[in-house]
């Protein structure tokens, strides 16, 4: 059954992408259906991700769909040492669908692998988010009328984080124009230059927080996380550097979008939240509808 | 090898000889390859001189003659290994070892964080580099390159 999981967002091809955002439009317009009737999905959160399990369970009960599950670790067998094969197979024969958010990087890969149903991946560690990916690319769409040709400027912690890695892959069917803003610290790794540079995807990075966002159609902020870094004074050093305020914004395009992957410290301040471009929490709700597309397709739906 | 020289391995009559394997790598190439298990005469010289490699180990299989993909494995660790197949005392062919475009259950993922380093997974990477070799963790998508490859 491995074929039908979502495991990394490089699992869809650029048709499938351009297929689920067309249902996630749909499933925006009707969000109440009946078609997980009958279904038993698992929703298997080995740590905690409030938003993410939200996310999921409002996707599945506006399906009609049942939630069996955990929503951390310390509710699960784990602590009795079972392993993830085995909490994996066990609970593969009583569902139809397994949802799982795993600390360990390849956790949803070894699992899609072990299951008897399709694995969608909601998080394995520094490693995937593909239905994060899904609902960015959607709100991208949505707010542009096109994924094709957009000047897309990453923001922040281009090195850890992992939602703009999985961005940057899925937008590169599009032929996007990269701008990358980050500390030499932080700055894009050298795997997705070289990934760039082979597949002709036009990118430029800067230090410099300042007017050149005017050029941009979406800027795409990221939180610098404490707990990627091994020493606490690198992350004191960058912590404050690059903050979104509104006054920045002020000859930015008209169809500029703000995007932010939750959950914001201090990166976008508040005074952005009331301006027309700020989108991210318009961003958070249309997760529901891109993981209903999600999960209709891999159920076949 | 110089013919003019001592042989430091003595010959086989029909086999393969496996050389240019680096000195640290002797006792892991056998395992790869299971000589360890195997009932067949195995005479190996270890520390040996050589230009290339500094020192460097021999291997000489009597009477087995090993698949391609079967031998590729060992270019994990010894990239120049070269084969020579004997028959009758003689070299009838020359073979160098490629790297495969899959490795799996050998190598080891250098990510701590992998799943394979936790749970028992077998490794399984892609070979996104062949020379210097460079491996792509099915599971966690991390990179292993040349100088982390460790085999398990």
């Amino acid at each position: 059954m491995d074929n039908k999981s979502l495991v990394s967002i490089d699992d869809y091809t650029k048709e499938e992408i351009l297929e689920v955002l067309a249902r996630a439009a749909e499933f925006e317009k009707n969000p109440n259906c009946n078609l997980l009737e009958g279904k038993v999905v698992a929703s298997l959160f080995f740590e905690p991700s409030t938003r993410t399990r939200l996310s999921f369970e409002t996707a599945i009960s506006r399906m009609g769909g049942k939630i069996v599950g955990f929503t951390d670790s310390s509710s699960s067998s784990v602590t009795k040492g079972e392993t993830l094969k085995d909490t994996t197979k066990m609970v593969s024969n009583y569902c139809d669908l397994v949802v799982m958010r795993h600390p360990i990087e390849g956790s949803a890969r070894y699992a899609s692998e072990v299951s008897d149903v399709p694995v969608i991946n909601a998080g394995d560690g520094a490693n995937q988010h593909p239905t994060q990916t899904m609902l960015d690319l959607y709100s991208i769409y949505k707010t542009q009328g096109t994924l094709e040709n957009l000047n897309i400027f990453m923001v922040g912690d281009l090195k850890y984080g992992r939602t703009v890695h999985s961005l940057l892959m899925a937008m590169s069917h599009f032929n996007p124009t990269f701008h990358f803003i980050a500390p030499k610290e932080l700055e894009i790794p050298l795997a997705y230059k070289i990934f760039m540079d082979n597949n002709n995807i036009n990118y430029h990075e800067h230090t410099e927080f300042n007017d050149i966002i005017n050029d941009a159609d979406i800027l795409y902020m990221t939180r610098v996380q404490r707990e990627r870094f091994a020493d606490p004074l690198e992350y004191e050093k960058v912590k404050n550097v690059y903050i979104l305020k509104n006054d920045m914004l002020e000859n930015t395009r008209e169809n500029l979008r703000i995007l932010h992957p939750l959950p914001r410290v201090n990166e976008i301040a508040v005074d952005v939240d009331a301006n027309p471009k700020a989108y991210y929490f318009q961003q958070a709700l249309n997760g529901v509808y891109a993981r209903q597309a999600i999960i209709a397709k891999a159920l076949d739906l | 090898m110089n013919a003019k020289k001592e042989l430091q391995v003595s010959a086989i009559e029909n086999g393969t000889v496996i050389d240019h394997i680096p000195a640290e790598y002797l006792f892991q190439v056998i395992n790869i390859l299971g000589l360890d298990t195997c009932g067949n005469s195995v005479t190996f010289g270890n520390n040996l001189g050589s230009d290339k490699l500094g020192k460097k180990a021999i291997i000489k299989v009597a009477d087995i003659f090993f698949e391609d993909d079967e031998i590729n494995k060992i270019s994990l660790i010894a990239p120049h290994a070269k084969l020579n197949i004997i028959k009758n005392y003689q070299v009838v062919e020359k073979k160098i070892v490629e790297s495969p475009d899959k490795v799996v259950g050998i190598a080891k993922c250098m990510n701590p964080k992998c799943i394979t380093n936790v749970e028992e997974v077998t490794t399984r990477f892609k070979v996104i580099e062949k020379t210097p070799i460079t491996l792509k963790c099915h599971y966690c998508e991390k990179i292993t390159d040349h100088k982390h490859i460790e085999i398990i």
